[in-house]
């Protein structure tokens, strides 16, 4: 079976990023496959390169991108969540004349379109953190 | 092609969880067919006459009216959540169906997919 699967919390601030990524680990460790993650709401922050998190707490966002290029998974952050919560990527930052860009290893950038995209193409759609 | 549901159950204030709800149906129902259901306190996103200028926010709700013209035909709502909260279909945007939970239960089960927020 395909899934797709979106991430709406925050890391840290919600335990639904990190629910996502175990649920994700699983569903390819019992045979099934994955055609996108998409970040939404405050989810986008998992994409933040700047996260800092104290030593004895799990990188949440370094555990995402070793899954998506590990995997082969594209790993999406809505553009128009990134750009209110300040995740811009070295085109963005630009077209903003922001002072640097922040966007992670391993995610993309990209439009609603590829949330539509994903839930019309999987099997099964599955949210975390609404 | 798959069908679409997208559920509401956040008030319209208070996060921006229910204006990016909304660009998403927006956006999906330029790609296929989509519904919305209305439930819990995602109710008040429908209610008419809502400022926000007091707030600082963009007032989203005016959007609504646009839902109609992007092909989104079916818009529900949940009794029981509309009774509960002093509603009635009057006091909304848009007309909107209102379904009892055995209707809502067939509703979901007519899409393929659901969406919440």
């Amino acid at each position: 079976m395909n899934f797709a699967i979106v991430v709406h919390g925050a890391p840290y601030s919600s335990e639904a990023c990190l629910s996502a990524l175990k649920f994700a680990k699983a569903v390819l460790a019992s045979g099934h496959s994955i055609n996108r993650v998409f970040f939404y709401h405050d989810g986008v922050h998992t994409a933040n390169s700047l996260i800092a998190p104290p030593q004895d707490e799990a990188p949440v966002s370094e555990q995402w991108q070793e899954f998506g290029t590990g995997n082969n998974i594209e790993l999406i952050a809505c553009i128009a969540s990134c750009l209110r919560r300040g995740i811009l990527d070295e085109t963005e930052a630009d077209r903003y004349e922001k002072s640097g860009s922040n966007l992670a290893p391993g995610f993309t950038i990209s439009g609603l379109g590829q949330l539509i995209d994903a839930s019309i193409n999987a099997d099964r759609v599955v949210t975390f953190g609404v | 092609m798959s069908t679409i549901l997208f559920v509401f159950s956040r008030p319209p204030h208070g996060s921006i969880n229910a204006q990016e709800g909304l660009d998403a149906l927006l956006m999906g129902s330029a790609f296929t067919t989509c519904s919305v259901l209305f439930v819990g306190d995602g109710l008040m996103q429908l209610v008419a006459g809502q400022s926000t200028d007091d707030l600082g926010t963009k007032n989203f709700s005016l959007s609504f009216g646009a839902l109609k013209d992007y092909g989104v035909t079916r818009i529900a709502c949940s009794k029981p959540d509309l009774l509960a909260r002093g509603l009635n279909k009057d006091d909304f945007l848009i007309e909107v169906e209102s379904l009892n939970a055995a209707a809502m239960q067939a509703f979901i089960r007519n899409h393929d997919k659901v969406l919440n927020f």
